[in-house]
């Protein structure tokens, strides 16, 4: 084990070099609705119980299936209203439990990238062959079921392995959700030269996080995304910003919720003359072509390049 | 080096539908208009558990939720609890009255054995009682043998029967905890409707290897326990979320030509104190008083669910 991931550089956030989005905009503005399956049985795996109860643990179970049957389409009623194309991070078996939602995603053009294949089938303990399996299945059943090569990739309940990051370079996507050390996109340092982004999402504005662990209300939640847009688009005048909402459709949509947060988006993209309303996909593709060599020779210049990548330090490793 | 299987990248249920066979994938703006009395948009249906929390928990297979903390003996939650059942539930009967609320009070067995007078006063009071299971530390999980569990049912709907004289319906399970045989044992057991899945707005059906059973739609987001005790909100914030719900069910029933229903479980040792129950009142008549809203009993509800 190691005490730093080294995946990525030091680069302080004062005197960057500028990001100027497309049409001059200052923030890039996505939404990461996931789109997961939860098992009523799912196997184990030692380093993490899927369920808190025995199962059938069918509380929080059926509250999530309420977001495959109802949730979602409340959410995605909001997001058309404010014309939003969503950025799926989606358990890819969805595309076979629950095609209907896949359908209406593809009718409106949302963007899939991959949140695993279950959401109660974690990375911790895989094999290199194992994982190479996930990322496979991935990227060749969204392909299969709606034409996208997968750019995008959040890891199933956050659970990761040292090489997963490796891996994803390897198999050329483009950005990871993994990570939460920025605002900014960020080179990551992993083997090869794929251009592999860090993309911003969040955990602090992320619905499970806001709702369930600070326990705030639903107009409180509201009121802390508009503060965060704000802040970021006055940053973002200086060097533009990334704004995420990560949701899920089981805890946004309840109908005591979905109100306020509808208020927060039309708050948001009611800037529009300053906000890229935008995918995450699209947003990487911007930044590998126009920024990314800019902020790797930015980071050089400042003495903060360091060598290695993740979890290799490179010929220093052990001295 | 793993220790992961080979079967741990065998994903049997991956097929359409939800990975079980109790209800098949619906989403909620595919369904057929319901109806509830009166042509109201907005159905109210209240939950009022009744519950019996022993000072002496086994706590198997899981603590449940407002369960003896402290050692033994607990004074402390056994009678917080208690008082429930002794001043909440009257306090709580007291503004359903006011109110002209009719609400569904789910009974422990081991509640109605005690305390037969509570169950009388409830169906004096012209409410509907279901059953709760026998106490909250006789919990429903898969390892129960069938004689066990189905022991657990018989005896409480024995004892709510000998209590109030009629045999309930309806079920409800202690912690909402359930075996993978429970629903089909609660079939084969007399019972027509339960409320412990939360997967949908509506009713469903829900099929067991002994029978269907109606699904009754019981959220466990906006309940006291949820917004008062875990999220530790203050009461009108509260008010506020139930009022917002209200109001988008409202909005959402108009939009989709079909009503919907808010529904909330009221404990009597959480939302029965003195300091609650005058924002409950407020919030409640909040929600009756909005045009086009009516409460909604259990009967109204498996109405809606087509044969």
């Amino acid at each position: 084990m190691h005490s730093d991931p080294n995946l990525y550089d030091f680069w302080p956030y004062r005197d960057r070099p500028k990001i100027t989005w497309p049409g001059n905009k200052k923030v890039a503005f996505w939404v990461a609705p996931n789109i997961e399956f939860y098992e009523l049985d799912p196997p184990n795996n030692p380093s993490r119980k899927p369920w808190g109860r025995p199962h059938p643990d069918i509380v929080p179970y059926s509250a999530r299936d309420w977001g495959n049957r109802v949730g979602h389409w409340r959410l995605m009623e909001v997001m058309d209203a404010f014309d939003i194309r969503g950025s799926i991070s989606l358990s890819v078996a969805m595309l076979d439990h629950h095609p209907e939602i896949i359908t209406a995603c593809v009718e409106r053009d949302w963007e899939f990238f991959s949140h695993g294949i279950y959401n109660t089938r974690y990375s911790y303990n895989m094999t290199e062959a194992q994982e190479r399996a996930v990322l496979e299945d991935s990227i060749k059943s969204v392909m299969d079921a709606t034409g996208q090569r997968i750019r995008g990739y959040l890891a199933p309940a956050l659970t990761h392995t040292e090489r997963t990051l490796d891996l994803l370079a390897e198999y050329e996507f483009w950005y990871s959700c993994d990570l939460f050390q920025d605002d900014q996109p960020q080179p990551l340092k992993v083997k090869g030269d794929s251009r592999l982004i860090s993309m911003p999402y969040s955990l602090e504005v992320n619905d499970v996080i806001t709702y369930g662990i600070y326990q705030q209300s639903p107009r409180a939640y509201a009121d802390a995304l508009m503060r965060h847009f704000d802040q970021l688009l006055e940053e973002g005048a200086e060097t533009g910003t990334v704004m995420c909402i990560p949701l899920h459709a089981y805890l946004v949509g309840h109908p005591h919720r979905i109100g306020p947060f509808r208020e927060a988006l039309r708050y948001i993209t009611s800037h529009r003359d300053d906000v890229w309303v935008t995918t995450a996909k699209e947003i990487a593709e911007f930044y590998r072509t126009n920024h990314y060599d800019q902020s790797l020779a930015d980071i050089a210049r400042r003495g903060n390049a360091r060598p290695g990548t993740g979890f290799n330090r490179g010929p220093q490793e052990g001295v | 080096m793993s220790i992961l299987p080979d079967s741990y990248f065998i994903y049997a249920k991956r097929h359409a539908g939800p990975d079980h066979a109790h209800y098949p994938a619906s989403p909620i703006i595919n369904r057929a208009p319901i109806a509830l009395p009166g042509g109201a948009k907005l159905g109210l249906w209240v939950v009022v558990p009744l519950e019996f929390l022993p000072l002496n928990p086994s706590g198997q297979p899981f603590k449940a939720p407002g369960a003896m903390q402290t050692p033994y003996p607990d004074l402390r939650h056994y009678t917080t609890r208690d008082y429930g059942n002794r001043v909440g539930a009257y306090r709580l009967l007291k503004l359903f009255g006011k109110l002209g609320l009719r609400a569904t009070f789910a009974v422990q067995g081991a509640v109605a054995e005690r305390y037969p007078g509570l169950v009388r006063d409830v169906l004096a009071d012209g409410h509907n009682v279901c059953a709760h299971g026998w106490d909250t530390d006789s919990l429903h999980h898969s390892a129960l043998s069938a004689e066990v569990e189905n022991g657990y049912i018989t005896r409480t709907l024995d004892a709510i029967q000998a209590a109030g004289g009629t045999r309930p319906v309806g079920w409800l399970s202690p912690a909402r905890a359930e075996g993978f045989a429970t629903p089909a044992r609660l079939a084969a057991n007399g019972i027509r409707w339960f409320a412990d899945w939360a997967h949908d707005d509506l009713p469903t059906w829900f099929q067991t290897e002994t029978g269907t059973l109606a699904a009754l739609p019981l959220s466990n987001e906006l309940d006291d326990w949820q917004i008062l005790i875990n999220y530790t909100r203050p009461e009108h914030e509260w008010a506020t979320q139930t009022a917002d719900a209200a109001d988008w069910l409202l909005d959402e029933a108009g939009r989709f030509n079909s009503p919907r229903l808010l529904t909330l479980t009221l404990r009597p040792y959480v939302s029965g104190l003195p300091y609650r129950i005058r924002s409950l009142h407020e919030s409640l008549s909040g929600v009756l008083n909005r045009a086009e809203t009516t409460p909604a009993t259990p009967d109204d509800l498996l109405k809606t669910l087509s044969a």
